[in-house]
């Protein structure tokens, strides 16, 4: 199996302000808003090189978001920045109508997503974003894997003209996407080549299915891996090549099950051809206090929930 | 335009009304009719505007922000009269495939429309969006929301009115609908919403009071207002206005806000609104 390089280990939510500083400096048009997460959200950097163009909130999520849209109506480019609960749930009614039915060219992006929160506990570990975003028509969902992915995708999506939702997050976690990387939305990344099984991931959980796969190889199991970055649009082709090739697959996500990455592949495979398919996921409960990597482990979306998937999804192949 | 010349067109803009919503037994026609004489003079007189060539971002124009999108009816006949589009598509107002939604919407390219509303509160938020655009782009034109005076009942609009003080959005006029009314009955039984201007003061906003059926009352207060932006203070109007205003039997109750005339009941109302500039 193919050698990942490990280029370093910082949080996603740092790509994110990494990138919007590059946004900031090339578009003068981008503008950034917060709801008083400035230093958790990593927005300090743009707040601090680009003021006049920084907008504070405050508490107020509703009032960033309709403020966003208002301010595409001239043709600026808003990026608005608080925790992945508030961007989605806590405005679901503001996005629907003012951001995705308007469709304006608001940029939601969201940190603190998923379990790996942490000690905060569920209050605060939205774990359907995913599904709330992906079911907005006009809305383009986006999880990337890494800081250097988050910083790309970042970049990217102030050049994509239309609502997107962005999600990241802010355990440090293993940067293996190259630097230079021609990231685009809606293409999926195929990490690995393998024959015996897909597994398809995003988010966190891409470094955890590359464990799995490490593990599995030594076990004699050839693993290809997809970072399905974009779960919507969905980069169809990319799944069906794969999992027509490798007969059966596992999705990894950290979201529940119901609406997630999970869900999206299936409907792509039962619309085409059928193939046996594991989910790792939060299965319909809400998570709690406890350390990332606990907390990942207690809610079986870890590495070894991801070598059990696939031994559990060869044995139906067979 | 004289005072008497915008009087001709809101009764002809109150005709469409209710035929409007009488042809499709749905729509909320009593805040459209309370509205109608605002909306004539807003269109026809006060806004910087391009009905033949519309464009979304409005740069170098005033922009209007309807929040309480259930009176679509008011804003579909003036944005018709006034030349966004034709004055025979009121008659598709709410049918399969037409570009007037119940609720107003960009979604189907209807010019004049920017912004998707009918849920309630999100209305000055946006317009305060849109207020800060035209800072950054040095566009001197004005904003405008109007909003129901049920819909302060949302917790939004006070975010937004925190927002705009605090950040000396001076280059907004909001309008509250005061009619006093909404969908379960009088304002004030359903939650009260004690002063109007006490609140609205207290969130440091400027604050006018204006006859919303009175042209010539309308035209003075939107001037002042006008003249007391760049000030560092947003602007609130509380206009009073009754709800189904020009059709005697839909005044002094809440019952039309939601509901349709029936052929008769729009024979009745037709009565009492002269044809000015021909129906569509």
């Amino acid at each position: 199996m193919k050698e990942f390089e490990i280029f370093g280990k910082k949080d996603t939510r740092s790509g994110f302000g990494e990138g919007l500083v590059e946004v900031g400096k090339t578009n003068p048009d981008a503008l950034a808003l917060c709801a008083d997460l400035t230093g958790s959200l990593k927005m300090d950097a743009f707040e601090k090189e680009f003021p006049e163009r920084f907008f504070q909130v405050g508490i107020a999520e509703a009032n960033m978001i309709c403020i966003a849209a208002g301010m595409t109506v001239g043709g600026k480019i808003p990026f608005t920045g608080t925790f992945a609960n508030f961007s989605t749930g806590r405005v679901y009614d503001q996005i629907r109508q003012s951001v995705a039915y308007s469709n304006k060219n608001v940029k939601i992006c969201a940190s603190h997503a998923g379990l790996t929160l942490g000690e905060d506990g569920a209050t605060h570990q939205i774990l359907e974003d995913i599904g709330l975003m992906k079911m907005l028509p006009n809305m383009t969902v986006i999880v990337p894997a890494d800081f250097n992915q988050t910083k790309q995708a970042t970049i990217a999506i102030a050049k994509h003209v239309g609502p997107v939702y962005l999600r990241f997050g802010r355990p440090v976690v293993p940067i293996f996407t190259p630097e230079d990387a021609n990231f685009q939305i809606g293409k999926a990344d195929v990490l690995t080549e393998g024959s015996d099984v897909t597994i398809i991931a995003c988010g966190h959980l891409v470094w955890k299915s590359i464990e799995a796969a490490q593990e599995l190889h030594k076990k004699g199991i050839s693993v290809e891996i997809i970072n399905m970055h974009t779960i919507k649009p969905l980069d169809e082709a990319a799944i069906l090549k794969s999992v027509g090739k490798t007969k059966c697959v596992v999705t990894a996500e950290e979201h529940m099950i119901n609406g997630g990455l999970g869900d999206s592949v299936a409907q792509v495979l039962v619309r085409n051809t059928p193939y046996p398919q594991e989910y790792v996921g939060v299965n319909d409960t809400f998570g709690e206090s406890g350390t990332p990597d606990e907390l990942l482990t207690k809610y079986n979306i870890d590495t070894q929930d991801i070598i059990k998937a696939v031994n559990k999804v060869l044995s139906r192949k067979k | 335009m004289e005072v008497s010349e915008l009087e001709k067109i809101a009764c002809q803009v109150r005709r469409d009304i209710v035929r409007m919503v009488a042809n499709v037994s749905s729509g909320h026609p009593g805040g459209s009719l309370g509205c109608a004489d605002f909306f004539t003079a807003l269109y026809f007189k006060i806004l910087k505007h391009n009905p033949e060539n519309f464009d979304v971002n409005g740069v170098g124009e005033d922009v209007f922000y309807l929040s309480n999108g259930h009176i679509s009816p008011v804003w579909y006949s003036v944005l018709a009269r006034s030349g966004y589009f034709p004055v025979s598509e009121l008659a598709t107002f709410r049918k399969l495939s037409s570009r007037l939604q119940g609720h107003p919407s960009p979604a189907k390219h209807l010019p004049g429309i920017r912004m998707a509303s009918g849920s309630l509160g999100q209305g000055m938020s946006c317009a305060i969006g849109t207020a800060i655009t035209k800072k950054l782009l040095k566009d001197d034109s004005m904003v405008y929301s109007l909003h129901g005076d049920g819909e302060l009942q949302e917790g939004q609009i006070w975010e937004a009115a925190m927002y705009a003080a605090a950040n000396k959005i001076d280059n907004l006029i909001s309008v509250i609908d005061a009619n006093g009314r909404q969908i379960d009955g009088d304002v004030e039984k359903v939650l009260d919403l004690g002063s109007l201007d006490a609140k609205w003061r207290a969130f440091g906003w400027e604050v006018l009071s204006m006859d919303g059926h009175s042209f010539e009352n309308i035209l003075k207060v939107m001037a002042e207002a006008k003249s007391m932006t760049g000030n560092g203070k947003p602007i609130m109007i509380i206009m009073n206005t009754e709800m189904g205003q020009g059709v005697d039997y839909m005044m002094g109750t809440h019952k039309w806000h939601g509901s349709a005339p029936n052929p008769q009941q729009l024979e009745d109302a037709l009565n009492q609104l002269t044809q000015t500039l021909g129906d569509y």
